[in-house]
């Protein structure tokens, strides 16, 4: 278990600089999720924090030590990849122990990680198994196995959750939450999905064009986002922003207002702003209406249980006003 | 009515028998000629349907050529064995490991070298032999083994398959094998390697074939029998004013050929299934 400490850290190719100068600090035991839009850099950040990418300037620390130029097997990480990247000719307790053979441990040693690893992923009865022969559960979990082998500083994962369906996807999550809480080492996980960031991480990173727009705790970000990008990529359905030239009476010339779809009721008789019903989401336990308002544009509500709205039929729409987020130059100024 | 071929098959059905006769009926031509003891029967009927149909079927030939001590059957096919295996597993572990440094390595400029290496398929074998011959004489490699081994070794088509195949393991393997302490080396023997058998397989049909079947170099560098192919041994049957004994010529090429079916048939497996995937993966 090690913190990792990033410190103007900045990757080139050729002339294209995908990440500008960057700094960050993952504490020591923390889940740390980097999540943004595809080709932000939140992997190369993590392919870098592995060895697996150079860094052009700046310094990686693991654990108090300078690892910039350090060889990947050297640096205490193990990585799980998004592919699994499991050797197919092996079978899955080869998968796991192999790096422990190639390392010089012992056949008892190795043995006892292999199987305690597999206790603790319940892949005891499959170990015998070769890769193609496992569901992409099973072989997520084998990839898993074999970076908890090598008992490493800090866990990196690159998006290991996107090749499992939906309901495999939720139980993994659940999975790698609680082995994160029972083995207590540092993990840094990058992923596109804001669920999974929401869901499993201590800390959150928002990354946009190599930039990092926020770190804070999930409950933070989504409630006080620091700039319209984070408001805008945490929360699902997205946050609404107000269209118009004052949307708002009381907020400043030129401000960005954002609302998220949960905090707007919508009333029958009387309210905010009158909005035409465009399409209605049934998801079970909430709807979710989809509405254009003269007023503000097009808005998106989020409603607990059903509501039987018809599409072009005339609803009123109005938001907490303490629940508002307010943006001037990019920045949050207040809720 | 129930169609026997499905429309539009019928032609092609055709084409392939016919290609398929053109391929099989000299095989059955070299067969039957060797079952036949009747030197005069076998110049009478050559050329003709009788060719096919020996009025006596008898093993004679072969025994005549197992056992003529001034052409010692055996003993020359051994050799073959020796110069065909040896060069195989030299070949496909040299060539191999080259390929690998190419689609892996990260040395600059190793796609130019490749680009080198393919280049040189086109260059004709022929043309090389004469500088090799000089060479082997000056080595004093003449008559030996390693003469016939060493010009099969480095393969420029079996780099070529070895390379495509390299490329299109995925990237996140290795690195996988980075992070868990391969070297590059280790990459290569305990990923690529056990990964390749399909390549290997078809390297290796196509190396043996050539290695097997090697005329022009083998007659310019072997003197005696004690390192002589086989090949060469029966090229022999026909550098002299005596009259050819088809019977027997027909029994050294049947014998001559059936290690390389035996070892087409336990290859085929992998190979069809590395020509299937060269074709049908991007």
């Amino acid at each position: 278990m090690a913190d990792v400490l990033i410190q103007s850290v900045t990757k080139r190719y050729g002339t294209v600089e995908v990440v500008p100068s960057l700094n960050l600090e993952i504490p020591e035991g923390s889940f740390t999720v980097l999540v943004g839009p595809s080709g932000c850099g939140k992997s190369t950040l993590l392919r870098m924090i592995a060895g697996l990418e150079t860094v052009s300037d700046g310094k990686i620390f693991i654990g108090g030590t300078d690892i910039t130029h350090t060889a990947p097997s050297q640096r205490g990480v193990a990585m799980v990849f998004q592919s699994y990247a499991l050797y197919p000719h092996m079978s899955v307790a080869e998968n796991i122990g192999f790096g422990l053979r190639l390392a010089g441990m012992g056949k008892s040693e190795m043995e006892g990680r292999v199987r305690e690893a597999a206790d603790i992923l319940q892949l005891g009865p499959l170990l015998d198994r070769k890769p193609k022969q496992l569901s992409g559960g099973q072989r997520q979990r084998v990839a898993i196995g074999r970076a908890i082998v090598r008992k490493p500083k800090v866990f990196l994962f690159d998006e290991p959750l996107s090749n499992l369906d939906a309901a495999l996807r939720a139980q993994m999550r659940v999975e790698l939450s609680e082995l994160h809480e029972r083995l207590g080492s540092t993990m840094v996980y990058v992923t596109h999905d804001q669920v999974e960031a929401m869901t499993m991480a201590d800390q959150i990173v928002v990354l946009n064009k190599g930039h990092i727009e926020q770190v804070g705790a999930p409950m933070h970000l989504y409630n006080a986002p620091a700039t319209p990008f984070v408001a805008g990529f945490i929360g699902s359905p997205k946050m609404n922003f107000l269209q118009g030239p004052k949307p708002w009476a009381s907020a400043p010339q030129g401000a960005l207002i954002g609302i998220r779809p949960e905090h707007i009721t919508l009333s029958q008789t009387g309210g905010q702003w009158p909005a035409t019903v465009r399409h209605v989401e049934h998801l079970g336990g909430e709807t979710l209406v989809h509405l254009d308002s003269e007023c503000v544009g097009s808005l998106t509500v989020k409603v607990t249980g059903d509501l039987s709205a018809q599409a072009g039929t005339t609803l009123h729409a109005s938001p907490r006003p303490e629940m508002l987020h307010v943006f001037t130059d990019g920045q949050r100024v207040s809720a | 009515m129930i169609r026997i071929f499905p429309r539009g098959t019928l032609m092609p059905f055709l084409f392939a028998c016919t290609v398929a006769l053109g391929v099989l009926l000299p095989l059955m031509m070299m067969v039957t000629i060797s079952l036949n003891p009747d030197e005069q029967d076998i110049l009478v009927s050559m050329g003709s349907l009788k060719s096919f149909i020996p009025e006596t079927v008898s093993f004679q030939n072969y025994i005549d050529v197992w056992t003529d001590p001034a052409r010692p059957f055996f003993r020359y096919m051994m050799n073959t064995a020796i110069v065909t295996v040896a060069t195989l597993l030299i070949s496909i572990t040299i060539n191999s490991m080259a390929a690998f440094v190419v689609a892996q390595g990260s040395l600059p400029g190793n796609k130019m070298v490749l680009l080198f290496v393919v280049a040189t398929i086109a260059v004709p074998a022929e043309s090389l032999v004469l500088p090799q011959l000089i060479l082997a004489g000056k080595l004093g490699l003449v008559d030996t083994y390693v003469v016939q081994i060493l010009p099969g070794i480095a393969n420029a088509l079996s780099i070529f398959l070895f390379f495509q195949f390299f490329s299109r393991i995925p990237k996140d393997l290795f690195e996988a094998a980075e992070l868990d302490g391969f070297s590059f080396f280790q990459k290569y023997r305990h990923i690529a390697l056990p990964l390749s058998k399909p390549v290997i397989s078809a390297v290796a049909i196509l190396q043996f074939l050539e290695m097997w079947n090697a005329y022009l170099w083998p007659v310019m560098v072997t003197r005696g029998p004690e390192v002589r192919p086989l090949t060469v041994a029966m090229g022999a049957f026909f550098g002299t004013n005596q009259r050819i004994p088809w019977g027997d010529v027909m029994a050294f090429a049947v014998s001559m050929a059936v290690p390389v079916i035996l070892f087409f048939l336990l290859m085929q497996r992998q190979f069809i299934a590395s020509v299937m995937s060269s074709g049908v993966k991007g």
